[in-house]
């Protein structure tokens, strides 16, 4: 049984893979290798928000609690407030949200949330369920306004001061510890 | 000083895994014996030095030494020993000198078999861990020394990340890598193989034991991991899909097409270079794991340590070793070809069908992890698929893998008649129909063609195992005379299609009835679940040996009966300040019942947010992952190996003599 087999019949010549087939594998790897090296050189850890001193961009979206009234950019001003990217498909934003809550509690802040190429149905069952760390939810259903932040992912969270100017972006789930050490003496300095 | 040694070993071990890899690299081509006869002891040489290495780490660890910087940023005087231990591997530098570690034992303990090879073959082997070694080595001396020092050394040290403050944390790390690891192995004989030329039935018998092996420890590693998700992480999800758990998941894919192409092999001499490439795709995956947890390329909730200098070397590493293998593959492979020939119905064919059903899983699930990357690379801004995207490629392709598990082992070599098949398929068929449904009605709760569907694979597999028993058993005399003849391997592939049936009953019997309510309750609320009244006794404040606790008490009834008294923790850790969530968890094989803490809501009235879940059957996800290991380990303890083992070497001593 385990003899490799003599008769081997002639049209299974035919049947075997061509040359360049052994070659696809090496191609294949070839273009994902490119792109890992722009995908390194594009690490969002490191990138500065070119967005930090500038003004909002501009939106006006529903809001998650009432699809009828909408909310603009424009509603941010006269706090320093943050402003959080999430979805209930994130991951990250499950593992930030006991921190967001405790921020909200702290009540040194308002946070806005920016609720990001989800279902709107899926949100509001999501905050009744673990609670509902943000003043505001806009509802950018197709991604449009979380580009023009140049999110690049989920969560992300922006410091915005009194007149609506962008002063501090963090990439990924913020922790107790940054609040803490970074977000906290920031709206400090910002409000006085 | 200590420390200092430790550097000094693993500089050691640099310098003789580049003698490992480079001369016995250079008697292969020379054929030169005496060159290759410094395989054995350079392997075991380097062992000892990495191990040496690792020990004194741990001993930095044990004694509180801070002035190690990576101590320091990963232990704490409050931290208890266990997880001193764990620490050991618990951020970035540890965590690599664990892999190097792993690599250098798996190498050692093939040198210490390697009597068994024809000596081109062990020690072609060892110089190429030799050069995988070589890279991990330059990694962690240039990148992520872990033996670097600060001075002055900190007081205490910033604690370990409490997420891996757990028993199942301390030892899944280590279980992955040597899954990951391990596929190094078959992959360095796929190597030797594409060099010399020569792929025979004797090299899959080789490379089956080591990929069986590497394939139970992954197996085993994913399985814990996912079981930690389950508890520690109090969301009650138990898989994410998080580019991490993908990671350990793609080479698993490939690792299950490989042992069962290497069995092709092996028996029909068929499928050689497919599974040379499966070796090849495997390891190189362990590699894109390794790149995309340290480099930070993704972000993600698991990866603890990111810094891109690091994912630039990797980077680097791994273009250099996949890009040589496929090379190798792409101009050597073609001169393996083998004209083997198998009918459309056979087991051949149902193998390889699965195992490229396995591939175009493993490809779906790296194109949505990667996916996001290649479009951010492309200028478009960052996204991620998340779920949805998984289950929906995902589910339609297991369903023919699963499907097909049952037919293929059925099947006979070479060829097979169809009709032969539906007949002996026809009985376990009915029966799988009748068992669903039976066991559906049973159930309580709404009916679902999900979990019909569901339990219908599961018995369409378990039944079919029934039949290859009773073919097996068909010409013995008697029916213990029959199973002791089986060999273990037999059973062990039984097992392991047993246990892949339990994960898909669990889960989707888990994901189908569980039931879930999120609640603000204060003392002496309840609320009813399925069958289970919860009611909350209280909350109090606790000390733990590094962090203080809120600790709720549940109490569960069903039927008026009290059942059990659940303890949910929320713990802050003193060093770190973290807010971790302890599930309190009562498993069972019919249902979990599962309770978190969330926040106080209210300090005047005392309620507080808690998660209540019931989640029927879940256990059978672990326990098949386990039944599998176990299927696993009994196929790597078969003795034909070590038979054959012996008998090859009788054969190739001969071999040896003319060949030098």
């Amino acid at each position: 049984m385990s003899q490799p087999v003599e008769d081997q019949p002639q049209s299974l010549q035919e049947q075997r893979p061509k040359r360049w087939v052994y070659i696809l594998p090496l191609g294949l790897f070839t273009i994902l290798m490119v792109f890992f090296f722009f995908g390194l050189g594009l690490n969002p850890q490191l990138i500065p928000s070119p967005l930090i001193g500038q003004p909002t961009p501009a939106f006006s979206l529903p809001k998650l609690s009432n699809p009828d009234e909408l909310i603009h950019h424009t509603d941010l001003k006269g706090d320093v407030s943050l402003l959080n990217i999430w979805a209930t498909w994130c991951v990250s934003c499950r593992q930030e949200h006991p921190v967001l809550m405790k921020i909200a509690q702290s009540k040194e802040i308002p946070i806005y949330g920016l609720y990001y190429k989800d279902a709107p149905a899926e949100g509001v069952i999501w905050l009744q369920k673990y609670g509902n760390p943000y003043r505001e939810n806009a509802v950018d259903e197709d991604g449009k306004v979380g580009i023009e932040w140049g999110a690049y992912g989920t969560p992300e969270t922006f410091l915005i001061d009194q007149k609506g100017i962008i002063r501090y972006k963090h990439v990924g789930p913020i922790s107790w510890n940054d609040w803490e050490s970074t977000l906290l003496p920031l709206i400090s300095s910002l409000k006085e | 000083m200590i420390p200092e040694l430790g550097h000094f070993a693993l500089i050691l071990a640099l310098a003789v895994a580049l003698v490992q890899a480079l001369i016995p690299g250079m008697g292969l081509l020379r054929r030169r014996a005496d060159w290759m006869a410094v395989a054995k002891p350079a392997a075991l040489l380097q062992f000892i030095l990495v191990l040496a290495a690792y020990g004194i780490l741990t001993y930095s660890f044990i004694i509180h030494d801070f002035s190690v910087l990576y101590v320091a940023n990963t232990s704490n005087s409050e931290l208890p020993l266990i997880y001193r231990l764990s620490g050991v591997w618990g951020a970035h530098e540890g965590s690599l000198l664990l892999w190097v570690l792993i690599l250098s034992s798996w190498t050692a303990i093939l040198a210490l078999f390697s009597k068994h090879y024809p000596i081109d073959m062990g020690a072609g082997v060892i110089s190429v861990l030799g050069f995988i070694s070589i890279g991990f080595l330059l990694f962690s001396l240039f990148t992520s020394n872990p033996f670097i020092r600060h001075f002055p050394a900190p007081i205490d040290g910033a604690d370990l990340n409490p997420l891996l403050q757990d028993p199942v944390m301390a030892i899944h790390p280590p279980m992955l890598y040597m899954g990951y690891v391990g596929f190094a192995v078959p992959f360095a004989f796929a190597i030797v193989a594409l060099v010399q030329g020569k792929l025979d039935a004797a090299w899959a018998r080789w490379v089956r034991p080591w990929a069986l092996t590497a394939w139970v420890c992954l197996t085993g590693g994913i399985t814990l991991g996912s079981w930690w998700a389950y508890y520690e992480l109090g969301w009650g999800g138990w898989w994410f899909w998080d580019p991490v758990e993908n990671a350990s998941f793609m080479p698993w894919l490939t690792g299950t097409a490989l042992i069962h192409s290497l069995a092709v092999t092996e028996k029909r001499h068929a499928l050689r270079n497919w599974t040379v490439l499966l070796a090849i795709i495997s390891f190189s995956l362990s590699l894109l794991g390794t790149f995309l947890v340290r480099s930070g390329v993704l972000t993600s909730v698991h990866a603890f340590a990111s810094d891109p200098t690091r994912g630039v070397f990797i980077l680097a590493f791994l273009g250099l070793v996949v890009g040589i293998s496929l090379s190798l593959f792409a101009f050597r492979a073609w001169q393996l070809r083998t004209l083997t020939p198998f009918s459309l119905i056979s087991r051949e064919m149902a193998l390889l069908a699965n195992s490229v059903l396995l591939l175009i899983t493993m490809l779906t699930v790296l194109l949505g992890t990667l996916y996001p990357l290649i479009l951010e690379a492309l200028g478009g801004g960052k996204i991620s698929v998340g779920p949805p995207y998984f289950s929906r490629v995902f589910i339609p392709l297991m369903i023919p893998v699963v499907f097909l598990v049952a037919v293929g082992s059925l099947l006979r070599w070479r060829e097979d008649h169809l009709i032969k098949v539906i007949k002996q398929l026809r009985t376990p068929a009915v029966l799988s129909v009748v068992f669903a449904s039976v066991l559906l009605l049973l159930l309580p709760g709404k009916v679902s063609f999900v979990a019909w569907f569901a339990l219908l694979l599961t018995f369409w597999v378990i039944n079919s195992c029934f039949v290859q028993l009773q073919q097996r058993l068909r010409h013995s005399q008697s029916l213990m005379q029959g199973l002791r003849r089986t060999p273990r391997g037999w059973y062990g592939m039984i097992l392991a299609h047993v246990g892949l049936g339990f994960t898909v009953a669990g889960i989707a019997l888990s994901s189908v009835y569980s039931q879930e309510q999120d609640v603000h309750m204060v003392k002496g609320d309840a609320r009813i679940l399925g069958e289970y009244r919860f009611e909350l006794v209280g909350v109090e404040r606790i000390t733990g040996p590094n962090y203080q606790a809120d600790m709720g008490t549940i109490r569960i009834d069903k039927n008026g009966k009290e059942l059990m008294t659940l303890h949910p923790e929320k713990r802050i850790y003193n060093v770190r300040k973290n807010i971790m969530t302890e599930a309190a968890i009562h498993s069972n094989l019919m249902r979990d019942l599962y309770v978190s803490l969330g926040e106080q809501r209210n300090i005047n009235t005392g309620a507080w947010s808690v998660r209540l879940y019931y989640k029927p059957f879940i256990l059978w996800i672990w326990l098949g992952g386990f039944v599998m290991v176990l299927g696993g380990l009994l196929a790597v303890t078969d003795k034909r190996y070590r038979l054959q083992v012996k008998q090859e070497k009788i054969k190739l001593d001969t071999h040896h003599v003319t060949a030098s």
